[in-house]
């Protein structure tokens, strides 16, 4: 049994509607996220959360009138799982308080409690409270991991292959990362630390499969030094279908064991995956391989040159070394 | 290299990985609460650890808070705040506490599996300084209410205050009266002269008809000279109002003020004890070299005995000599102390400190806080995380079954897609998995829930090495080459895409490394190592597998891919 043997389909003349396809689904979610923000978690926001436990069922609206008079305003609270499960975050510090000092907040929100649970009849399970000063900082990092690894990739790229290659590269992992953007504004997750560790991923995987197509495009440059360039990318792309394929559904199947097994925690981060890796799988055939025939075309390299002419090129000159390829 | 080599170097890697698995010892050091005795016991705990948010715990990011105290050296006061938190949370007893500083500014305490994170927190964040002070007697307080009234008043606070205030002021004033009227105290509390105080307090009187907000609000508590009593809900409105410098400049060189540290019910309404104190200090406890807590044998509630070195009890000596009859006020972090005892003699070296209503635990970890030494600048928490260790377990337990699940998936796939060359792939994943923890023990990572996920998703991706040879191979076999050159074929060309693909994923790890904090960072690490373990066994082990299977039927012409 093998997935897609003998693959041949025309990847690179359905390009167009796959750019379309990408651009219907991403725009809207970006417009989305541009409106109305990104829903970050209090790690990145600062504030304080409480997630906890009560011995009977919890009057959310009660907890909301004893947060208020205690100086926590807006808080947001939601049951978890089930009604004596609550979540608690307070974005804001308490009226008056220092916000980058927690402790203020996180009495009140106790104080709250007690008074509504009373104490003693309920546990706190989880806290996280951070001042806006270590959020900011946390958000300035994450986009930092993100765009200096790009960077990092870019340059090995350039080594490994060469500069095109890079940046085509380069584009697709972009593409990803704002369709999970996107992704992560139309379905309104929370974007937590776990969730950035899951974009950063997400781009791991991607460029692992992407690398997997321009080493194969590496090679069949080298061997078929009569072929057009478009239908190399394509051939490329269907000898290794079979390897994208199945390792595709190992990695599905393992993510949606996390998803639906892995707890509230990991649900999260397991969903962008899922998202991330159909996406980075689509990005690889639809967006690499063509951004790549595109820079190619435009300015044509050493790997690709002869491979770009119109029509039946002739044989290479005789005498005229191929350049070599990569390394 | 011989097959015998590649054998030899898989069953040491096999060895290794299990000698870092084996269960380690480990010593737990906990503090009976009942007697306050430390023991040390071990357990036997089986590696790689668990992170904060797998078996439970606190984390905590703190800063010099410099509000009230600006710091004059801020990295050396930094280095010795890292050194009484070392002490104090080796005596408060937690196992492998985490006590680190992270950047210029910051210290970063994790302190796994403790059960009351409150405490911790307290013991952490008490600055602990001690300080004796002599009450004031000169009634300089008294004295200075109306000018600080006029001052308020010239401000404008009272009536630009909120419009239910003077209706609160007035309630206020008539539960004091009824409970104690100002004469009363005036002419119990007057050691010095009556005839002052009924001056004072028809100069309040005066001002109250006006609106003097503090006079009407302070009253002399009489029984301690300096002593003042406020209604517990009037305290944090007199601490702000007595806080602003105009007021607070009324009152004469070398006096404070200072609150007591917990509210007192006198009669009806509890009230919150303010002491005018002389500013000098007669002892601090820098110079405080043991403490201990006791049960009072008399009134059986909780003291902190302590001893202070030679020049501090000298000192202590010459001082409580100087002033016996005087009352003397014990300050810890700013906060009085039970209501000043008066000195009967010249104390010494030794001395005590009563914490009425308190429990024999607070008064634990009160004495050790002081004996670890008294933190040069408060801190302030900027970070906290804390995951209850019922939370940890249930992300355990559901990390793994997904896990459990996932494999069976990428097991099943594996050998129904690629038959016995699908069953190597399983035999290399199991070691993938083995190398994978092993390599965590040995670098003594911690495993974090974020980690845990990345292990479930790196077994799908770990077997993507092994995919894209085996793929490699079938097209070199449809290709119609022989079985053992499709073989060394399939593994030549497969090469170069799975070191490039994993070296670039290795990189975005490694930033997440560098920027990521906590559980991202354990993510991080489980990710890399994965990586490294996943092409090895692709690589080497399977490699190695495949020779000895074609070994074993040299004549094969058909392979089970």
């Amino acid at each position: 049994m093998r997935l897609f043997d003998k693959a041949n389909f025309d990847f690179i003349r359905h390009r167009h509607k796959a750019y379309l396809v990408t651009l219907l689904l991403t725009v809207p979610g970006l417009l989305i996220v541009l409106m109305r923000g990104v829903n970050y978690s209090v790690e990145f926001t600062g504030g304080t959360l409480v997630q906890v436990e009560s011995a009977k069922p919890v009057d959310v609206g009660a907890v909301r009138t004893a947060l208020a008079q205690r100086g926590v305003d807006g808080a947001e609270i939601q049951t978890f799982g089930s009604d004596r499960e609550l979540v608690i975050r307070a974005r804001g510090a308490k009226a008056g308080a220092d916000a980058d000092d927690t402790q203020a907040t996180g009495s009140a929100l106790q104080q709250a409690l007690d008074a509504v649970l009373g104490s003693g009849n309920y546990t706190i399970l989880r806290t996280e409270a951070v001042g806006p000063k270590v959020g900011g900082e946390l958000r300035e990092k994450a986009l930092m991991a993100i765009l200096l690894s790009f960077v990092a990739v870019l340059i090995y790229l350039a080594y490994r292959f060469e500069w095109r290659f890079g940046v085509a590269a380069v584009i697709a992992t972009a593409h990803d990362v704002l369709a999970s953007v996107a992704f992560i504004g139309l379905v309104r997750l929370e974007v937590s630390l776990f969730v950035v560790a899951g974009l950063m991923t997400i781009i791991g995987y991607s460029l692992n499969d992407t690398i997997v197509i321009f080493d194969r495009i590496r090679e069949n440059l080298h061997l078929r030094k009569r072929d057009q360039f478009a239908d190399i990318l394509n051939r490329s792309i269907n000898e290794t279908l079979p390897r994208t394929a199945f390792t595709g559904t190992t990695a599905l199947g393992s993510l949606l064991a996390l998803a639906v097994l892995g707890g509230d925690v990991v649900r999260p981060f397991a969903l962008l995956m899922l998202f991330g890796v159909i996406v980075g799988t689509f990005s690889s055939i639809f967006i690499a391989a063509p951004a790549l025939l595109e820079i190619e075309k435009r300015w044509p390299g050493p790997a690709a040159r002869g491979h770009l002419t119109p029509k039946k090129p002739p044989a290479p000159a005789p005498g005229r070394k191929p350049l070599p390829v990569g390394r | 290299m011989s097959i015998r080599t590649r054998l030899l170097i898989i069953a040491g890697l096999i060895a290794l990985s299990i000698f870092y698995l084996m269960p380690r010892n480990v010593t737990l050091r906990e503090r009976d609460i009942e007697t306050g005795v430390m023991t040390d016991r071990t357990e036997k705990r089986v590696p790689p650890k668990l992170g904060l948010d797998l078996q439970g715990g606190m984390h905590l990011a703190l800063e010099l808070d410099q509000s009230k105290q600006v710091s004059s050296d801020p990295k050396r006061d930094l280095q010795l705040a890292l050194t009484v938190l070392r002490k104090r949370i080796d005596e408060f007893g937690v196992t492998e506490p985490l006590i680190q500083q992270v950047g210029n500014d910051r210290i970063v305490v994790e302190l796994a599996g403790i059960k009351d994170p409150a405490r911790a927190k307290a013991i952490v964040q008490r600055s602990a300084f001690l300080e004796f002070k002599i009450t004031d007697e000169t009634q300089a307080l008294d004295k200075a209410l109306p000018a600080m009234d006029r001052t308020l008043r010239s401000l404008g606070i009272k009536s630009v205050g909120q419009p239910t205030q003077p209706s609160a002021v007035q309630q206020l004033l008539g539960g004091d009266s009824a409970r104690a009227t100002p004469k009363d105290s005036a002419a119990t509390g007057g050691r010095d002269s009556a005839a002052k105080s009924t001056r004072d307090s028809a100069g309040a009187d005066t001002s109250a008809v006006v609106g003097g907000v503090l006079s009407g609000l302070i009253q002399n508590a009489g029984t301690t000279p300096g002593e003042y009593a406020v209604p517990e809900t009037a305290f944090p409105r007199v601490d702000s109002l007595l806080n602003i410098p105009a007021v607070a400049r009324q009152l004469p060189r070398g006096m404070i003020l200072r609150w007591s540290s917990a509210s007192t019910s006198l009669g009806v309404q509890p009230v919150r004890f303010l002491y005018a104190l002389n500013n000098e200090s007669i002892v601090t406890g820098a110079n405080l070299v043991d403490a201990t807590a006791q049960l009072d044998p008399l009134t059986n509630g909780p003291i902190v005995t302590f001893e202070l070195d030679r020049p501090g009890g000298r000192k202590f000596g010459d001082q409580t000599g100087k002033h016996v009859g005087d009352f003397m006020a014990i300050l810890l972090d700013g906060r009085v102390q039970g209501r000043p005892p008066v000195i009967q003699s010249r104390i010494g070296r030794n001395g005590q400190i009563t914490l009425a209503g308190r429990t024999l635990q607070e008064a634990q970890d009160l004495a050790l806080t002081l004996k670890a030494g008294a933190l040069p600048i408060p801190l302030k928490i900027i970070e906290e995380r804390q995951v209850g260790p019922t939370l940890g377990e249930d992300a355990v337990r559901s990390g793994i079954i997904a896990g459990i699940i996932g494999t069976l998936f990428v097991v099943s796939v594996m050998v129904l897609y690629y038959r016995t060359a699908g069953v190597l792939a399983v035999v290399a994943l199991t070691l993938y998995l083995l190398f994978t923890l092993g390599a965590l023990a040995m670098l003594d990572a911690t495993l974090t829930l974020p980690g845990l996920a990345g292990m479930v998703l790196s077994i799908g991706i770990a077997v993507d090495a092994n995919v894209l040879i085996f793929e490699r191979i079938r097209e070199e076999l449809a290709a119609g080459k022989t079985v053992p050159l499709a073989v060394d074929e399939g593994f030549k060309h497969a090469m170069s895409a799975i070191i490039d693909s994993n070296v670039t994923t290795v990189l975005t790890g490694l930033f997440l490394f560098q920027f990521g904090t906590g559980p991202v960072k354990g993510f991080a690490v489980t990710l890399i190592i994965g990586i490294l373990a996943s092409m090895v066994t692709a690589i080497f082990v399977t490699r190695t597998l495949f020779i000895l299977w074609l070994n074993r039927k040299s004549t094969m012409a058909t392979l089970s891919i």
